[in-house]
């Protein structure tokens, strides 16, 4: 692989805090080496800052490698950036040239208020889950794992679904600001599982109920969280999720 | 000497034993006991969880913006149990035995028994919540092999088991927040310890957006806050993994246990340059099918492909037939090092070496023919269908390989070097998880107890949910029953306050000192150290140089340190200069333990202790012990021992040839 280093413009989001309106700041970002990952660009440029006297970018980031979904960046007008299923801390600077310059916004949602810069409070996922994402068994209650045969292409879409990393990329690249593919992704993992079956009418009704409390926007199919996921969770699920609600909502006897 | 409170009896009537005796709480009073957990990974969630179920009140702290974040998350390979599913010979036995000769006979062997007994529930309990592990077509659990063992005892969801783990105890606990059991306090640092009358009673955090302090109490803590691999600058611990709650409990007298037993992973992606912020593994599950190669010839240039097979030095395989490229970690990344030391390593640094699919690949292939009867197939055909395999095993892993190397995996071999991943030592905890400090528990990464001087891979799952989901929630029971008695202790006690300033003051430091270097810059220095002295290899003289070079770098930290921003805000820096400030200390401590045990064992290997032919050379006469740190001060520390007592399992020179 040919390593290049490059400079580049910046356009980041600046905002100090929740009740700060926000603007653009242009930074210079220098010497920049191809094999960086995008966020040591950005340690590059924040140590720039902290040397300058001036204020780092506050950004969310932690494993970088890809799984535990704190890092949450929209790069010029894409989530997570350029690169198809890939988030922001795997995205690496080769996908840039020398000159370029790179847009940076936190994401922008009703439900996810910035805190600050491009750091968001993504906690109303965290409520969804609280409303029926689980399979309610106590510690110490489970019967032998091998009792209870799966199929193993069920369990595979399972598995697939719920590799949801719970980033908030769908919410961040869809027009209406809709949760559906998250929730759909853990309803669909319960709903595959005869683990779940128990409580799978309460769990599609709860979450979409909890989801519309939080102030997420509804779907219209444009399918732009599926084109942007990280994690490349499939729109049928979505397809899955509206099967369940439906059926739930004219089965359920509550 | 250390009392560990380990039940009398034959080693495998230990735990049942204990549970028949150990005191209860009736569930009446379990409503009026509060129980604070730091830390939301395996052990901290699964306890959390287990704990709520149970009726206690709980409140559980993490520094991520969701407890779904903590680093558990990143685990890829798989979690051990002794369920003998694949009727290979496994038992509760041969996962104590594997774990304890693992350790390099330096854990204790009441806790690793109990480690294997209960491994099995895990996995029920898991599936029981939904976690989607691999199966096989007839819709059973699926195994694979890890390093150190020759049976397949590894639980497994693709490379990301430890997220679907994770995700299985959030889920438990998000169910208890719910149900009003716990209350989480995520974007929370917990920055001290409060003690009252000699017991843990409560903590100090700080509420990370806004910058205020908080006051919780609690009639018992648990610290549940993972290792401490990130001393190194770089390691594969996620960027906020810290040692901040660890190291304050040390601070309030709990005794830190053999900091100096790291462990340095074997297959890691290689450094890349000076920006690097941190190292990835390549799960050692590659090792089931990957062959770790360099060339026969010093400072070879060629590509991989262009090298034949004969000019090739499959050296694990070489050295290790028994295990081959399964031998365990420590042994496995000192094989790199040495060869790459010797002159032979690959790729521009020429510190790295070749983890080869080719031959999986083929042989997969092959299968894949047989199994689709297809008969006269092309070799590309062959190729073609072993990519397949490999993917499907695999994909997750590859990819990341890709996206980081820019290297395609499946055509040429990774290049792979050891990397700091994680650390065995840790809290001192007795047989019931509980520190020195009455009330202070330790759980998984956390404490010292269960994997010795190395861990095996995927056994780190399995004791961070072990402590959680069925350990704790016993021993608590035993500290709690005296409990009953102690309301709620308000938190404007004067020891509240007293810690509150505590943590005040050393915050007003810290943004006060406006010096001229970073944060990251001290950190760095402080990784460089560690690990050209206290890494993979550590001798006499080097590990004085250390503790020199750490004093001063401390110092100068304390001098020269810049933080932008304030106190009352959100402050990604400040948070890091708190967390650099204990690694400073730290630091010191691993190399004064290192130091001191002037014998090689698992990961820690001093030159001056080998055999003939560069393996580990114990001296069990004078360091069969666990080496248990008070600390009196910077720098100020002194040595308890807890001597280990080996009933069942014979310490013999570790041999995987």
């Amino acid at each position: 692989m040919e390593h290049y280093n490059m400079n580049l413009t910046l356009k980041v989001w600046r905002q100090k805090n929740k009740n700060d309106q926000g603007r653009f700041e242009t930074l210079q970002a220098k010497d920049i080496s191809s094999e960086m990952s995008f966020l040591e660009m950005f340690d590059v440029v924040n140590e720039e800052l902290i040397n300058e006297g001036k204020d780092p970018i506050a950004f969310d980031h932690d494993c970088r490698e890809g799984i535990c979904g704190m890092c949450s960046m929209h790069i010029n007008g894409r989530a997570h950036g350029p690169w198809d299923g890939t988030t922001t801390c795997q995205l690496h600077m080769r996908a840039f040239k020398n000159g370029d310059t790179i847009t940076v916004e936190p994401w922008r949602a009703g439900a996810f208020p910035v805190i600050k810069d491009l750091t968001v409070d993504r906690s109303a996922f965290d409520r969804i889950i609280e409303a029926g994402g689980y399979v309610s068994v106590n510690t110490g209650n489970a019967q032998d794992a091998n009792c209870i045969p799966v199929d193993k292409h069920k369990a595979d879409l399972a598995f697939a679904a719920a590799a949801c990393i719970g980033c908030g990329a769908c919410v961040a690249a869809c027009k209406n600001s809709s949760a559906m593919l998250f929730v759909s992704a853990k309803v669909s993992q319960l709903a595959l599982l005869p683990q779940g079956d128990p409580e799978r009418k309460t769990r599609a009704l709860n979450m979409v109920a909890q989801m519309d409390k939080e102030g997420f926007g509804s779907c219209t199919n444009t399918g732009a969280c599926e084109a942007e996921c990280p994690k490349e969770i499939s729109l049928t699920n979505i397809a899955r999720l509206n099967r369940e609600f439906i059926s739930a909502g004219m089965t359920t006897e509550k | 000497m250390l009392n560990a409170k380990i039940p009398a009896g034959p080693l495998n009537t230990k735990w049942e034993d204990y549970k028949g005796h150990c005191k209860l709480v009736n569930p009446a009073n379990k409503r009026n006991l509060e129980i604070i957990v730091v830390g939301t990974g395996l052990a901290g969630a699964s306890a959390a969880a287990s704990l709520g179920e149970l009726g206690y009140k709980v409140k559980a702290f993490c520094f991520q913006d969701s407890p779904r974040r903590a680093h558990s998350i990143a685990a890829q390979g798989g979690i051990n149990a002794a369920k003998n599913y694949q009727n290979d010979g496994d038992s509760v036995y041969r996962l104590f035995y594997d774990t304890v000769k693992g350790g390099d006979y330096r854990a204790r062997e009441a806790n690793v028994h109990r480690l294997a007994e209960v491994s099995g529930n895990i996995i029920d309990q898991c599936v029981a919540q939904g976690v989607p592990f691999a199966r096989e077509y007839g819709g059973l659990l699926s195994n694979r092999s890890f390093g150190g063992t020759q049976v397949q005892r590894t639980f497994y969801a693709a490379g990301q088991t430890g997220q679907q783990l994770l995700l299985g105890a959030y889920s438990a606990l998000e169910r208890q927040v719910a149900l009003g059991n716990v209350t989480m306090y995520s974007r929370h640092e917990m920055l001290d310890i409060v003690k009252i009358d000699g017991k843990a009673r409560g903590i100090i955090a700080r509420n990370l957006i806004t910058g205020q302090l908080e006051r919780h109490f609690g009639h018992a803590v648990l610290i549940c806050s993972g290792g401490y691999g990130n001393v190194f600058f770089l390691s594969t611990n996620a960027m906020g993994s810290n040692a901040t709650a660890a190291w304050k409990a040390t601070q309030n007298g709990a005794y830190f246990a053999n900091p100096c037993f790291t462990q340095i992973h074997p297959t890691c992606i290689p450094v890349s340059g000076d920006h690097q912020s941190k190292l990835t593994l390549m799960s050692e599950s590659l090792r089931n099918d990957g062959r770790i190669w360099v060339p026969k010839k010093q400072n070879d240039t060629r590509k991989a492909s262009d090298i034949p097979e004969e000019e090739r030095d499959y050296y694990l395989e070489r050295r290790y037939p028994a295990f081959g490229n399964l031998v365990p970690r420590d042994v496995a990344s000192r094989a790199a090092k040495e060869r790459c030391d010797a002159g032979y390593g690959v790729g521009t640094s020429k510190q790295a070496v070749f983890l080869d699919f080719a031959a999986a690949i083929e042989r997969y292939g092959n299968i894949e023919a047989n199994k689709r009867q297809m008969h006269g197939v092309s070799k590309e055909e062959i190729i073609k269908l072993g990519k397949e395999v490999v993917a499907e095993k695999y994909g997750n892993l590859f990819d990341m390989y890709a996206k980081i190397t820019g290297e395609n995996p499946y055509e040429t071999p990774m290049r792979i070097y050891p990397a700091v991943h994680y650390t065995m030592g840790g809290l001192w905890v007795d047989y019931e998880l509980q520190t020195t400090v009455p009330g202070l528990y330790s759980l998984g990464e956390a404490n010292f107890s269960d994997h010795g001087a190395n861990r095996l891979g995927a056994s780190a799952l399995m004791q961070g949910l072990a402590d959680g989901y069925f350990v704790i929630p016993y021993t608590i029971g035993n500290y709690l029953a005296d409990e009953i008695r102690t309301k709620a202790i308000p938190t404007d006690h004067p020891a509240f306050a007293a810690a509150e300033s505590k943590v005040r003051d050393t915050l007003t430091k810290l943004m006060s000192i406006k010096g001229s270097k970073s944060v990251d810059h001290f950190h760095k220095k402080l990784g460089k150290i560690m690990w050209d002295k206290c890494g993979m290899a550590r001798n006499e003289q080097g590990l004085k140089e250390a503790i020199q070079e750490i004093q001063a770098l401390r110092a100068e930290f304390w001098k020269d340190v810049r933080i932008p921003g304030d106190i009352n805000e959100f402050n990604p820096e400040l948070e890091k200069a708190g967390r650099v400030a204990d690694f400073l200390e730290l630091g010191e401590l691993m190399c004064m333990d290192a130091l001191n045990r002037r014998e090689s064992c698992g990961g820690h290997f001093r030159e001056e202790s080998q055999t003939e032919d560069g393996e580990a050379q114990r001296d069990d006469a004078n360091f069969s012990y666990v080496a248990a740190w008070e600390y009196k001060g910077p720098s100020d520390y002194v040595l308890h021992k807890e001597d280990l007592v080996f009933e069942e399992v014979k310490p013999t020179q570790r041999s995987y040839k």
